[in-house]
């Protein structure tokens, strides 16, 4: 054949995914020995003899016996060994694979094995087919006359070379013996059969895109590369361990643990919706389900995690919390979630948001953390960052973990929905039964549906919600300023996921909020948009202000219903009965452009800030208590900015302090 | 189940410039220091002090090496299987085809389930992305891009949109999906992350948000999905990235990733730091999946094995291998319980093997091509397996 250029290696070593061709060809070698390996004969082909024929069967046979494996398996190799050229068909010679039966193979001569040093080149594949239209006087396959034009037009060039060289080519083996000159043929055919496949066929050649990085290349090493390697070798070796015996103790446990949990190694009850075509399983354990079943409930044991994890599970350890009055924790820490997960444009003010409502002192749902913490989270707010929150926020991961999380699993909630939750039965479905199933497979509703009933479903309830003056009791702590995600103080059901970017493309009619974010101030704008990012979607960004806005109405209509005065607008604006004003939050209602209109709500929302001096312990507001609040809010009226919650890296501006 | 970064002081003062942020916990002389990563990039870049060379430096780094060899060594007391060895042995598998997705006019490169735990999504080589309830089997969404070799693909947390990593274009975009079947997708796309070489995989965080990607480029980079921002950039591997995982504890601040250079690498996805590395395939790491405690994870490679890392005892426990398999393995995923680890390989089949036990237990055959990529449904109900023959595959 012609001579090849070696400038680059195009063996295994460059080729992606080709590691397995030197194993292959141990293997081969090893089938090639005349003792241990596949018997050969000479076979009769047509008219000639073909010496060294080996019989597919033979093949497996002793794949079978040297791995130890069962036929499948064997065959399976035994095919991939052909689709790689190492083996090639005498017959069927363009099925590359091992037919268990006595049709016949031969092995390729190493030289035309894949790990060769050269490119498989057009040019070569052009003078195989010169040389073969020589041959066949004119009739080739039709692939193969598509690409003998293809190349001629391509090649034109050298065409004569390449004629010249088939031609050569033909005349030399035509002076060699006849089976010798079959047996090249067939090597070459199958050769090209292997690089060149006929289309529709698979070929094992196929690798893929080229790496960037060639293996081969020899980077010349700069001092960084070590410097690099030291720096982290010194930390690994730093590194505090675990004993084996211990981590991969953990390791083996965790199977056990889960194994009953595991629908490939234990039954899923009542079945598993791919085997019998039933979705019971599925609707029993959707995210938000009224009564989860026992294996759910038995997960939320296994780890404080687990409980987090699951919707359902996180809803009732929230419920749990109300009850202990520490719901907070739970709050804090999903904002923090949202604020290390949540889009990079409104960080900042979900920082400070987040800072003001549960750590700065007095903040209406303050945490606890100690004073190291606080301070590095403090200073860190300075240039807010995602993960500013961190120390703090694994602070109060822990608290829960180690306490409230122990406390939860003894208590009468955990044991409530226990005592609850269902066993299902198994299905014991007949034949008939599954085919019936299976032609009835129905679609279920697109996550997209379900993230938008969700949100009318939180719409609506906050929409029908009455102004109530005792309701004021349901909630450990009013929420002041919920522009930032702090928790679900309200509707224990309802998801806390609070991401939602993409909802705002749905076909949705224009949210009022969108036409009064115009009239609205900049300060209030800001703290619209942070509220409105945890759920992008407009529709839905005023139940939910509506939502948590509630108890601030409540607040405020029972006050100004005591104080005997009726601002008509400021009332419109307060009462979610108002049809302007019940889809959209109190804050931002556009009653008139002025500032005026808006500032009521935004100073009882300072109000709130301020009131919740009183000690943690009592943290249910008692209605006797009003006089004081009343004081308070004259106080923060009057502009009165001491008790007034800023965050400690700002002065009292006039648009942070009172809006 | 905390990651290892969990308790790690990650956010303060840096002790070499001062700047608050995110901090990387490094030692100089067995002294730990906190440093922003670009005071560690400043220390890499320090030059050549009196007296050094680099065969100084190469001889340094490899008795630190050696030495850290030595340390991983010191708490190796006992070993995976025999720990497991009075572990009841997996019963029969009764693992067979339940559903054939076709569609696909080209190799499947790449598929995600979505948390819905039936419907999925399916990217190919001819540029073709395919949303399916793979329950029904119906086609919900079908994209075309320009671009061919879409090597990388993955659902949203909340379902609504899809993640894609393109291997011509160096991009990843995110296309929001829509109810209505005939809208043409491909105009909504967003390109949200560039590389400067294919993206050969991408996954969200745990929100609609954010993205992390890896790239033949050498690099990961986390990026915000809205503004198209880069977030935090991972830099360590030598050559081709190619796989990715995010940790599943729900402190999950860790991802691993796996390339061309034989190494997976642990980052901590604060401070981009890499925090371990594993270097003992012989080829190229094809994927890499975390067990489900997030205590260990395995990957896949082109040398034949697949190979389990306990990150907290630091070392590789448990290698996957048989005579019989000789061809690469694409893709692995861990069964709910972590016990088994299903493998595509590129011989066509899928081996089941028994995590603890370190034994083969099943192997599935029915494609027609290489496994470009296996996935446990979120449930764990199911395994989806992709194929380069055009369809994907749901085994029960």
């Amino acid at each position: 054949m012609t001579i090849r250029n070696t400038l680059r290696d195009y063996g295994q070593r460059y080729r992606p995914r080709m590691a397995c061709l030197k194993k292959a060809e141990k293997v081969l070698l090893e089938m090639q020995d005349p003792k241990t390996g596949v018997k050969s004969q000479p076979q009769r082909l047509v008219i000639t003899t073909i010496p060294h024929a080996i019989t597919g069967e033979d093949i497996i046979a002793w794949l079978a016996d040297r791995f130890q494996i069962d036929t499948q398996e064997a065959r399976k190799f035994g095919s991939m060994l052909v689709a790689l050229g190492y083996i090639y068909p005498l017959q069927d010679h363009k099925r590359l694979v091992v037919k268990p039966d006595a049709s016949l193979y031969r092995f390729q001569t190493p030289y035309f094995w894949p790990t060769q040093q050269w490119p498989v080149e057009d040019t070569d594949y052009a003078i195989y087919l010169a040389k073969r239209n020589i041959r066949k006087k004119g009739i080739l396959e039709l692939h193969e006359q598509e690409q003998y034009n293809r190349l001629h037009k391509w090649m034109n060039h050298k065409w004569d070379f390449i004629v010249m060289q088939a031609k050569e080519q033909y005349r030399a083996a035509k002076e060699r013996k006849k089976p010798d000159r079959v047996v090249f043929d067939c090597q070459e055919r199958a050769y090209w059969v292997v690089h060149r496949p006929p289309p529709g066929t698979v070929s094992a050649m196929d690798y893929g895109l080229d790496r960037r990085v060639d293996p081969n290349a020899d980077e010349a090493k700069t001092h960084d590369f070590y410097e690099r390697i030291m720096i982290f070798t010194q930390q690994s070796i730093m590194r505090p361990r675990v004993k084996s015996s211990v981590s991969i103790g953990a390791l083996v446990k965790y199977c056990a643990t889960y194994n009953s949990h595991d629908p490939f190694l234990s039954k899923c009850l009542p079945s598993n919706p791919w085997l019998t075509d039933d979705v019971t399983y599925w609707t029993l354990n959707m995210p938000n389900v009224e009564i989860p079943t026992k294996m759910r409930v038995e997960r939320w044991t296994f780890s404080f995690g687990e409980l987090l994890s699951d919707p359902r599970g996180r809803d009732d350890f929230r419920l749990f919390l109300k009850k202990e009055f520490s719901g907070e924790n739970l709050a804090f820490w999903e904002s923090c979630e949202d604020l290390k997960w949540g889009t990079a444009a409104t960080m900042r003010e979900k920082a400070e948001q987040i800072y003001k409502t549960f750590l700065a002192r007095g903040a209406p749902r303050w945490i606890n953390i100690d004073g190291k913490t606080m301070e590095i989270t403090v200073n860190g707010l300075k240039h807010p960052h995602r993960y500013v929150l961190d120390a703090a926020q694994t602070h109060i991961y822990m608290l829960m973990k180690k306490d409230s999380y122990g406390r939860y699993l003894k208590s009468p909630v955990f044991k409530d929905t226990l005592k609850k939750a269902i066993c299902p039965e198994e299905h014991k479905f007949t034949d008939a039964q599954l085919d019936q199933n299976a032609k009835n497979r129905r679609p279920s509703l697109s996550p997209i549906i379900l993230r938008q009933q969700e949100q009318e479903q939180r719409a609506k309830m906050a929409a029908s919600a009455t102004v109530d003056i005792t309701q004021l009791c349901r909630f450990t702590t009013p929420v002041p300023h919920l522009a930032v995600y702090s928790g679900i103080t309200d509707y224990p059901s309802a998801n806390a996921s609070p991401s939602l970017p993409f909802l705002t493309h749905t076909p949705a009619c224009p949210s009022p909020i969108s036409v009064a974010l115009d009239s609205t101030s900049a300060s209030e704008r800001r703290a619209e948009t942070s509220e409105g990012e945890g759920e992008g979607n407009p529709q839905t960004r005023a139940p939910i202000g509506g939502n948590v806005s509630k108890p601030r109405m409540a607040f405020s209509l029972r006050r100004l219903l005591k104080r005997g005065c009726t601002p008509s607008t400021m009332f419109a604006s307060l009462s979610p009965k108002c049809p302007s004003a019940a889809g959209t939050s109190s804050r931002i209602q556009p009653i008139s452009p002025d500032q005026p209109t808006q500032a009521p709500p935004r100073r009882i929302g300072n109000f709130f800030q301020i009131k919740v001096d009183i000690p943690p312990e009592c943290r249910i507001y008692p209605i006797e208590s009003e006089d004081e609040e009343e004081e308070n809010r004259a106080a923060s009226r009057s502009g009165v900015g001491a008790k007034e919650i800023i965050c400690p890296w700002e002065s009292l501006t006039p648009q942070n302090g009172m809006g | 189940m905390c990651d290892q970064t969990f308790m790690a002081a990650t956010f303060g003062p840096c002790d070499s410039c001062g700047k608050t942020g995110p901090l990387m916990n490094i030692y100089i002389k067995n002294e730990p220091v906190n440093y922003c990563s670009f005071c560690v990039e400043v220390m890499a870049y320090r030059g050549l002090q009196k007296g050094e060379t680099l065969e100084t430096l190469r001889q340094e780094s490899d008795t630190l090496k050696k030495k850290l060899e030595e340390e991983r060594g010191k708490l190796n007391d006992v070993e995976l299987h025999q720990v497991a060895e009075k572990i009841e042995v997996v019963g029969a598998l009764s693992i067979k085809t339940r559903r054939v997705l076709k569609g696909h006019g080209n190799k499947v490169l790449c598929m995600d389930w979505c948390k819905d735990k039936r419907r999925l999504v399916s990217s190919s080589q001819d540029g073709k992305v395919i949303v399916w309830d793979g329950f029904t089997l119906n086609k919900e969404n079908g994209v075309s891009l320009p671009c061919t070799w879409v090597m990388a693909c993955a659902y949203a947390p909340s379902g609504c949109a899809v993640a894609l990593g393109d291997g011509l274009d160096n991009k990843c975009s995110v296309i929001p999906l829509s109810l209505d079947k005939n809208e043409n997708l491909a105009t909504k796309k967003k390109s949200v992350a560039m590389h400067t070489n294919y993206v050969s995989g991408c996954t969200f965080t745990s929100s609609d948000m954010q993205i992390l990607t890896s790239s033949g480029d050498g690099s990961c980079a986390l990026w915000d999905v809205e503004s198209g921002q880069l977030l935090q950039s991972f830099h360590g591997h030598t050559a081709d990235v190619l796989s990715l995982d995010l940790s599943p504890s729900e402190t999950g601040n860790t991802f691993v990733s796996g390339g061309c250079d034989k190494k997976s690498c642990v980052w901590d996805m604060r401070s981009g730091q890499n925090i371990q590395t594993f270097e003992n395939h012989e080829s190229d790491i094809n994927c890499v999946k975390y067990y489900p405690s997030g205590d260990a994870f395995a990957s896949a490679s082109d040398d034949a094995t697949c190979r389990l890392y306990d990150l907290r005892a630091d070392r590789e426990v448990a290698i996957y291998q048989k005579d019989s398999i000789i061809f690469g393995a694409s893709s692995v995923d861990f069964s709910l319980s972590g016990r088994l680890l299903f493998a595509g390989y590129n011989d066509y089949s899928i081996n089941v093997w028994d995590v603890l036990k370190v034994t083969r237990v099943s192997i599935l055959f029915g494609h027609e091509n290489r496994i470009s990529r296996v996935c446990v449904s979120p449930d764990g109900t199911a395994l989806c397996s992709a194929s380069w023959d055009h369809t994907l595959r749901i085994w029960a």
